[in-house]
C-alpha cells in the first residue's frame, strides 16, 4: 500500500515521543536532573528525548576531558607556594601552534638559570587544546583543565591566572593524580636511595 | 609484488621510465613529455586504472619540481607511483583530466599551490585559493605573512618568552600581498566571468542584457551561504528551465593552508591538526597519518594498541555515517528530526571518545607507534554495551523510520547515478564508489593494520543512485558492527605503545603513502622526510575534496532540486575539501 512506509516511519516518531514521557513518569518524584538520572537517561540505556538544562544543570565531564592547561603548584604547611614547573622549555617546543611563551628566571648573582619560570604565558586564543603540553611535561607540572566556561576581557592567561593548587588538579583528576604521584614518589625513592 | 613484476612493469612502462632509487622512495620516473602514455599503459595494460592521489613536491635545493601519481587496480593490490620532474623555472606537464577525469580538481590544487601548469586541462584554475592571490604558497620560497621561522619550535618561546601577537606585528592590510599589477580596489571578480565562461555559452552570470544568452538557460548559485552545503561552499549551477546542464563546485572559503602549516610543524605536532580535516572522523585521520609516519620510522604499534586502533576507527565510520544519513534526510526537506534521531547514538560512541582521549571531536588519541593512553576503566563495558545491545536495534530503528517511506524512495532511486566506469575514472572513493557497484574498500584491497584478521564482507550496491548510497551507509554500520564484534572479543592486554612516547620523533629520510578507508572514502598522507623534525612534504588525499569531482556527473541531466540531494549523498566536510 502506498503511504506504508511513511505510517512506520511515523510510528518510530511517535513511539519516540511517547517513550519520553513514559521516561518521565518513571523518574517522577526525583529529581530531573539527579546524578543518577543523568547517568541513566543520557547513557546507552537512554529512552525518549531528554534535555538537560545547561547552564543551570552541567553534565559530568570523564576524567580524561581536557580543555585548556593549568600550571600546578603545591602548597606548603603554612600556605607557601611552589611552582612545579622547572622552565625546562619542553612544553613551549611541543606545542603544534606555539601558544606558549615561558620566561625563565636566573639568578641576579651567578647568572645561572633558576628552575622555575618568571613569567608564563598562554595565548588560550590560540590554544587548540590538543594537550601535548600536559602529556610531555616531565614534572607535572602543566596539566588540562575541566573548567569550558572561561569568557574573559583577555584571553592571554598570564601565569597568576594558569596556576592552581595541587589539591584542585587531585579533585578533577583523581586518578592520574594517584598514578602520578606514585610514580613521582617511586623516582623520590630511587633518588635517596642511589645518595644514601 | 615480486621483483620480477616490478622488473616487467618498467620495461612496460617503456622508453625513459626509471625506477626512483632515492633512498627511502619507490615509484618511477617518468619523463614529463612521455607522462600520458606512460599513465595510458599504467591504466589499460597493466590494471591500474584508479588515480588515486595527484601531488606535487618543491625540491628547491635540486630546483626542481614533482608531481606525484598514486595509481591503484580496483582489483586490489599495491599501488603503483609516477613522477615527473620538471624544473622549476618553467613546470608544464601534460594533464592526465584526458586520461583520468578524477584528476581534475586535484591537478587544479597543485597548479593553485605550487605553480604547476596541467597542459590540456580543460579548465586550470585557481581552486582554493582566489584570483587575488600572490604567488604559489607551497613553494619552499614562498613565506605567509605572519611568517616567523621556517620550523617549528619558533625561538622567541624560550627561554626568553616575549610574548607577541603576531597581528600586531603584521597589521590588517599589511598581512596580503597581490599579484603583479593587481589593484584590489575596483576590482571586478573576472574569475566569476571565467567561471561562468567554463559552464558555457552563458557569460556575465545572469540574464543581463548579453545577445548571446539563450533566455531558456541561466546560471544559479548555490551558495556560499546555504543551509544544504554542509558549510561554505558553492556550487555554480547551469540550468535549462529547472534541468542542470553543468555545474561547478567553487571551494576554498575554509582554506588554511593545512599543509603548509604541517611543513612547519614538527611530526608529532601535526597529529592535532589532522584533527580538524574531517572533523567528524578524527580518529581515522589520525589513523591514516600515523600509519604514513610509521612507514618512515619502520614501526609498529603493540597488538592492543592496533585492536584498540580499529576499534576506535569503525566506532568512528559508524558514528560518521549516522549522521550521514541524517543529513542527506535534510537535504531531501526531513529537517533535522532524522539528524537527532542519528545524533542521539552519534553521542553516545562520542562519550566514548571523550572518556578515552579527552576530547569528542578533536580526538588526537594516535601516536607514532601507539596511542595517547589506554581505555580508562568503565569504558570498555560501554562499547559492550553500544555494540552488543543499542547500535544494532537503533540502527535497525533508523532504518525502518526512513528507507521504506515513499518520499525518500522518490526523491532517492533514480536519482544522481553515477556508473560504475564513470566512479572509476572519477576517482570516486569510499561509499560513492562502492555505491556505484565497485567493491573496492582499502581495508580489504590493500589490508593495513589488522583488518586481514577480521571477517567483514565489502558493503556494494550496484545501482550508483542516490538511493544506494544512502543504503550502503547501513551497510557499512552493520560491517562495522560486525569487526567490532570481533575486536571485542579478541582484544589482548598489555602495551599501548612501542618504545618511549618521544616529542620529538626520529623519522629516516624518505617518503612514504599511508592510506586508510576512512568514513568518506580513501584518506591517504603523502609525508616526505629528509630525516629533520619536520616533514619536507606532507600532502592529504582528501576524499571529500575528490568525491566533489563527480557532483557534476551526477547532477547532469536531474533537477536543480537533486543537485543538493547528490551532494548530500556525496557526504563531504568542509574542513577537509578546503583544508
Ligand atoms: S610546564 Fe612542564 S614542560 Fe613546561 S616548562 Fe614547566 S616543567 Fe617544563
Ligand atoms: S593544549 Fe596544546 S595547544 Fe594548548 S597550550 Fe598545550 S600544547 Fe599548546
Amino acid at each position: 500500500m502506498y503511504g506504508l512506509g511513511m505510517l512506520k516511519g511515523l510510528g518510530v516518531t511517535l513511539k519516540h515521543f511517547v517513550v519520553t514521557y513514559l521516561e518521565d513518569l518513571r523518574w517522577i518524584g526525583k529529581r530531573y536532573d539527579s546524578p543518577e538520572s543523568l547517568a541513566v537517561r543520557q547513557g546507552s540505556q537512554a529512552r525518549g528525548a531528554f534535555t538537560v538544562q545547561y547552564p543551570e544543570v552541567k553534565l559530568p565531564v570523564p576524567e580524561e576531558f581536557r580543555f585548556t592547561p593549568i600550571l600546578l603548584y603545591e602548597e606548603g604547611p603554612n600556605g607557601e607556594r611552589k611552582d612545579r614547573c622547572t622552565s625546562c622549555g619542553i612544553c613551549a617546543k611541543v606545542c603544534p601552534p606555539q601558544c606558549i611563551w615561558i620566561v625563565r628566571t636566573t639568578d641576579p648573582a651567578t647568572g645561572r638559570p633558576v628552575p622555575e619560570p618568571a613569567e608564563f604565558y598562554i595565548d588560550v586564543d590560540i590554544c587548540m587544546n590538543c594537550g601535548l603540553c600536559a602529556e610531555f611535561c616531565p614534572f607535572d607540572a602543566i596539566k588540562m583543565d575541566h573548567n569550558y566556561e572561561m569568557a574573559t576581557w583577555d584571553r592571554l592567561s598570564d601565569k597568576e591566572r594558569l596556576l592552581k593548587p595541587l589539591s584542585y588538579y587531585a579533585a578533577i583528576r583523581p586518578n592520574n593524580y594517584a598514578r602520578e604521584e606514585a610514580a613521582r614518589a617511586e623516582k623520590e625513592a630511587a633518588k635517596a636511595a642511589r645518595q644514601a | 609484488m615480486t621483483d620480477k613484476v616490478l622488473d616487467n612493469v618498467e620495461s612496460r612502462l617503456g622508453d625513459g621510465v626509471v625506477r626512483d632509487e632515492r633512498g627511502g622512495y619507490s615509484g618511477y620516473l617518468v619523463p614529463a613529455a612521455r607522462l600520458a602514455n606512460v599513465a595510458r599503459t599504467a591504466r589499460d595494460e597493466l590494471g591500474y586504472d584508479y588515480l588515486s592521489s595527484v601531488t606535487g613536491v618543491d625540491y628547491l635545493p635540486e630546483g626542481k619540481l614533482e608531481v606525484v601519481y598514486q595509481l591503484y587496480p580496483t582489483a586490489g593490490g599495491a599501488g603503483l607511483v609516477l613522477k615527473a620532474q620538471l624544473p622549476r623555472e618553467a613546470p608544464v606537464v601534460p594533464s592526465l583530466v584526458p586520461l583520468f577525469p578524477g584528476a581534475e580538481l586535484q591537478e587544479r590544487e597543485v597548479w593553485d599551490l605550487l605553480g604547476i601548469r596541467f597542459e590540456g586541462h580543460p579548465d586550470l584554475r585557481r581552486v582554493l585559493l582566489w584570483e587575488g592571490f600572490a604567488g604559489h604558497p607551497l613553494r619552499k620560497d614562498w613565506t605567509e605573512a605572519y611568517f616567523e621561522e621556517d620550523a617549528k619550535p619558533f625561538k622567541s618561546r624560550w627561554p626568553e618568552g616575549k610574548i607577541h601577537r603576531i597581528e600586531d606585528k603584521v597589521p590588517f592590510r599589511h598581512n596580503v600581498a597581490y599579484p603583479p599589477d593587481f589593484t584590489p580596489d575596483g576590482w571586478v571578480p573576472e574569475g566569476d566571468a571565467a567561471l561562468y565562461a567554463g559552464l558555457g555559452q552563458v557569460t556575465g552570470g545572469g540574464n543581463g542584457g548579453d545577445p548571446a544568452l539563450n533566455t531558456d538557460e541561466i546560471i544559479v548559485n548555490l551558495g556560499p551561504q546555504h543551509p544544504s552545503t554542509h558549510g561554505v561552499f558553492r556550487v555554480v549551477v547551469r540550468l535549462d528551465g529547472e534541468t542542470v546542464v553543468d555545474l561547478k563546485p567553487v571551494m576554498g572559503y575554509l582554506h588554511r593552508n593545512h599543509e603548509k602549516i604541517a611543513e612547519r610543524n614538527t611530526f608529532l605536532m601535526n597529529m592535532p591538526f589532522t584533527d580538524r580535516l574531517d572533523y567528524f572522523s578524527s580518529m581515522g585521520n589520525n589513523f591514516g597519518y600515523a600509519l604514513a609516519v610509521e612507514k618512515l620510522m619502520g614501526i609498529q604499534p603493540p597488538e592492543r594498541a592496533e585492536y584498540l586502533r580499529v576499534m576506535m576507527a569503525e566506532l568512528t565510520r559508524i558514528q560518521n555515517h549516522l549522521s550521514a544519513i541524517g543529513f542527506l534526510l535534510n537535504d531531501l526537506g526531513a529537517f533535522f528530526t532524522p539528524v537527532m534521531y542519528a545524533f542521539e547514538e552519534r553521542e553516545l560512541i562520542l562519550d566514548i571518545f571523550e572518556a578515552t582521549s579527552g576530547s569528542r571531536m578533536m580526538c588526537n588519541y594516535f601516536r607514532f607507534g601507539g596511542l595517547e593512553r589506554d581505555l580508562p576503566d568503565g569504558v570498555l563495558p560501554k562499547i559492550r554495551e553500544l555494540v552488543y545491545e543499542r547500535l544494532p536495534r537503533k540502527v535497525d530503528e533508523l532504518d525502518r523510520y526512513l528507507t521504506e517511506n515513499e518520499i525518500v524512495r522518490a526523491r532517492c532511486i533514480g536519482v544522481g547515478v553515477l556508473t560504475r566506469e564513470r566512479a572509476i575514472a572519477l576517482s570516486a572513493a569510499g561509499p560513492v564508489l562502492r555505491a556505484s557497484g565497485v567493491p573496492y574498500d582499502v581495508r580489504r584491497a590493500e589490508p593495513y593494520s589488522i583488518y586481514d584478521r577480521f571477517d567483514f564482507d565489502v558493503a556494494v550496491r550496484p545501482h550508483g543512485d542516490v538511493y544506494d548510497r544512502y543504503l550502503i551507509r547501513f551497510d557499512e554500520i552493520r560491517q562495522s558492527l560486525r569487526i567490532l564484534d570481533q575486536v571485542l572479543k579478541q582484544l589482548p592486554e598489555g602495551e599501548i605503545q612501542t618504545g618511549k612516547p618521544q616529542y620529538q620523533a626520529r623519522v629516516p629520510a624518505g617518503e612514504a603513502y599511508g592510506r586508510v578507508e576512512n568514513p568518506k572514502g580513501e584518506l591517504g598522507y603523502y609525508v616526505i622526510s629528509t630525516g629533520k623534525p619536520t616533514p619536507w612534504r606532507y600532502h592529504v588525499r582528501a576524499p571529500s575534496f575528490i568525491n566533489l569531482t563527480t557532483l557534476a556527473e551526477m547532477s547532469r541531466g536531474y533537477k536543480l532540486a537533486d543537485v543538493v540531494v547528490s551532494l548530500g549523498s556525496i557526504d563531504i566536510v568542509l574542513g577537509e575539501v578546503d583544508r
